[in-house]
């Protein structure tokens, strides 16, 4: 529904693109978390995290469990109180805010659907609160019902509905208030890989066609990097890195970051050389690399080089023009995912470089087996260095 | 292991199994109901046991002709025509339906700061309501006797504390009947409404709290009427033993006001009266059908519901 309309749209699609008040100095946040810091008797849940969110965005808060991220989302629902710092919506401080007077609504992991009521009841529970009349709210829950399509379930009990349906629900409900954030708990992790699959893309289309601002909460790196304009990437309380999904895939800032999303080969050296052009690191197991230029390192330091596996060629013949990013070795395992296939491949040291390779012809046409010979090589633009 | 003898042996084997509570219901319910019923329908005689006819199984067809022909309503007449049995009745079930509106007022609450307690409390709270019975009912009733008494613990108290200048009488009041009554089926009220409340989903409140409840009214609009099943299992677990209830207003009441138990008992053991003591069950029986099918439906939405 919203794709094809950006896709007949091309204003719209370039307002898309151009989405990035992030990287406006002069642009003022919808939200901003400041210092903000939550212990739970003694131990840090959230620890000075400093975060400006703008209007219209689709922020994705991800890490590991118990990484802080709940909790986060927690005090800006007025869930828990703040120890440290402050929460400023438009502007102003909401830490006297309570609750339910605050105008953002949650989506609850669990859903906590009100068993008692019905599916109409649920949604027009918040508008009921705020003391519409009878023919609005009828007409909001009608609205609401229709936009997520479970038009025609409004007088069923959330037991009788499947788990995908009660999503739904739940997602009518917190909507019909029509929040100025909507804070999204985990929302689709209790659905099949099908069902969230499909669900993504509908978050999507929805939040543009809305045009609110959504944070959703996810330990799912593949569903923050789908649905999400910018990632905020939290371990052990903190935020370790805020930037767009190409991005933090492409320039992670750290070890740690590059491991989290998706695959990485780490290959530990020593920079030999520094410039604009890019870097060269000395490493032990891969020999003499080339990376892209990085500014924090420095010649001499020890720095990690993150390489992403499916950037690494993998050939049975020695690459044409081979200098540096060059390494030779035997294939030990084959990882076959359907769609691509890693390599891994162990070098004449006993160092493990993963490969990821396009299944692009059918499985019997391999070109490269169990314990073929095999050169790995890379340009120096896939490698980057990492100094943490 | 049941599961897996009756997979073995087939749904015989599972029908048999069923059979067992039946069986049991129709020894130990049925059959002594049926003769309680009978006995009802007899007439009071100076002989062993002291009411005729007598069924006799070795009689021929003639003879339980005869033996239908002596059963007779009139003892039910009689008790529909007593003033002193319809008193009976009423009062016991003002006092039933009191004492559970007292309980309620003191359970909801206590059943409600258990639920809300922190976790690591709930085991030792809950056997804190539980403890009372692990001593035997009519000694807890013997200690309020004590309690209530002109110069019992009660009245030391008030006295000591100058709040009365006269020890009242508690004794032998109603008084004294709602004060044995609540206390001892506290625990009938508190358990089922702290079961519901114990698994509400804590999120329901935030969620509530989240669509612009302040916590009175999420309260009076989630957490109420989801502890509803609750309220009304305990309140029917209360309301239908009170109802019969005997040693309580006996040891603790007036002797001018008799619940229908005290007269049931007066009648069986006092007056020797067979017949009328059994009528009066039957129709006690049958008053107390009414709640108790309300209950078992209750219940089963509840089950239905899948809560």
């Amino acid at each position: 529904m919203g794709s094809s309309d950006t896709r007949n749209d091309p204003t719209a699609r370039d307002v898309r693109r151009a989405f990035a008040p992030w990287a406006d100095p002069g642009a003022r946040p919808l939200l901003r978390f400041d210092g903000v810091s939550k212990r739970f008797s003694g131990l840090a849940a959230v620890e000075g995290v400093s975060l400006d969110i703008f209007a219209g965005e689709f922020f994705a808060l991800l890490g590991p469990s118990g990484c802080g991220k709940t909790t986060l989302l927690r005090l800006l629902a007025g869930f828990e109180t703040l120890d440290e710092g402050r929460i400023l919506l438009d502007g102003e401080d909401i830490a006297a805010v309570p609750p339910y007077r605050r105008p953002v609504n949650m989506m609850f992991q669990s859903y906590a659907l009100f068993p008692h009521l019905t599916v109409e009841g649920n949604v027009a529970f918040g508008l009921k609160q705020e003391g519409l009349p009878k023919n609005e709210i009828a007409a909001r829950v009608a609205e609401m019902l229709a936009l997520v399509k479970l038009d025609g379930l409004g007088k069923r009990k959330p037991h009788q509905l499947s788990g995908g349906q009660r999503q739904r629900v739940a997602l009518a409900r917190s909507l019909a208030k029509r929040p100025r954030i909507l804070l999204l708990d985990e929302p689709l992790a209790a659905l099949d890989k099908k069902l969230r699959g499909e669900t993504q893309f509908e978050l999507m289309n929805l939040q543009e066609k809305l045009g609110l601002t959504f944070i959703i909460v996810t330990h799912d790196q593949q569903e923050a990097m789908i649905v999400a304009d910018r990632i905020g990437l939290m371990d052990h309380g903190r935020l370790i890195q805020v930037a767009t999904p190409p991005e933090i895939y492409e320039q992670p800032n750290s070890r740690w970051v590059a491991d989290f999303i998706g695959e990485v080969n780490l290959i530990e050296g020593r920079v030999v050389e520094t410039g604009a052009g890019g870097s060269i690191v000395a490493s032990a197991a891969a020999g003499r690399l080339r990376a892209s230029a990085s500014a924090e390192a420095k010649t001499g330091d020890t720095v990690w080089v993150a390489l992403r596996p499916e950037k690494v060629r993998i050939t049975r013949e020695p690459p044409a023009a081979a200098t540096d990013n060059c390494v030779a070795g035997q294939v030990r395992n084959i990882g076959y995912l359907g769609d691509l296939s890693i390599y891994q491949v162990r070098l004449d040291n006993g160092f493990v470089i993963k490969a990821a390779l396009a299944n692009m012809t059918r499985l019997i046409e391999r070109p490269i087996g169990w314990d073929d010979q095999v050169w790995l090589s890379w340009t120096p633009e896939a490698a980057v260095v990492l100094t943490r | 292991m049941a599961d897996g003898a009756v997979q073995a042996t087939g749904p015989r084997r599972a029908r048999l199994v069923v059979l067992i509570p039946y069986v049991w219901l129709v020894a130990f319910f049925l059959v002594p109901f049926l003769i309680v019923l009978k006995i009802s329908l007899s007439q009071t005689a100076i002989a062993q046991p002291p009411y005729v006819p007598v069924f006799d199984p070795a009689a021929d067809w003639e003879g339980l002709k005869q033996f239908l022909a002596a059963l007779s309503f009139e003892n039910y007449a009689f008790i529909g025509s007593d003033w002193l049995y319809l008193a009976s009745y009423l009062k016991s079930l003002e006092v039933a339906a009191v004492s559970t509106a007292l309980l309620l007022v003191v359970g909801f609450p206590l059943a409600y700061g258990m639920a809300r307690a922190p976790r690591r409390w709930q085991p030792a709270l809950f056997m804190l309501i539980v403890l009372p019975f692990w001593t035997s009912f009519l000694i807890r009733i013997y200690a309020w006797v004590n309690i209530l008494q002109r110069d019992g613990l009660l009245n030391q108290l008030l006295l000591a504390l100058r709040i009365v200048d006269e020890p009242p009488a508690w004794l032998s009041t109603d008084t004294a009947v709602y004060i044995g009554i609540v206390y001892s089926y506290l625990p009938f009220m508190v358990l089922p409404i702290y079961a519901t409340l114990e698994r509400m989903d804590e999120s329901l409140i935030e969620a509530a709290a989240d669509l612009g409840c302040p916590r009175w009214k999420a309260f009076w609009l989630v957490t109420l009427p989801l502890s509803l099943p609750g309220v009304m299992a305990g309140a029917l677990l209360c309301f239908i033993p009170i109802v019969g209830e005997f040693v309580i207003p006996d040891l603790l009441g007036s002797s001018q006001t008799m619940m229908i138990g005290q007269t049931l008992w007066t009648e069986f053991f006092a007056n020797k009266d067979w017949p009328v003591a059994s009528a009066v069950a039957a129709v006690l029986l049958c008053l107390l059908v009414v709640p108790t099918v309300i209950y078992q439906q209750v219940q089963t939405r509840n089950l239905e519901r899948g809560r």
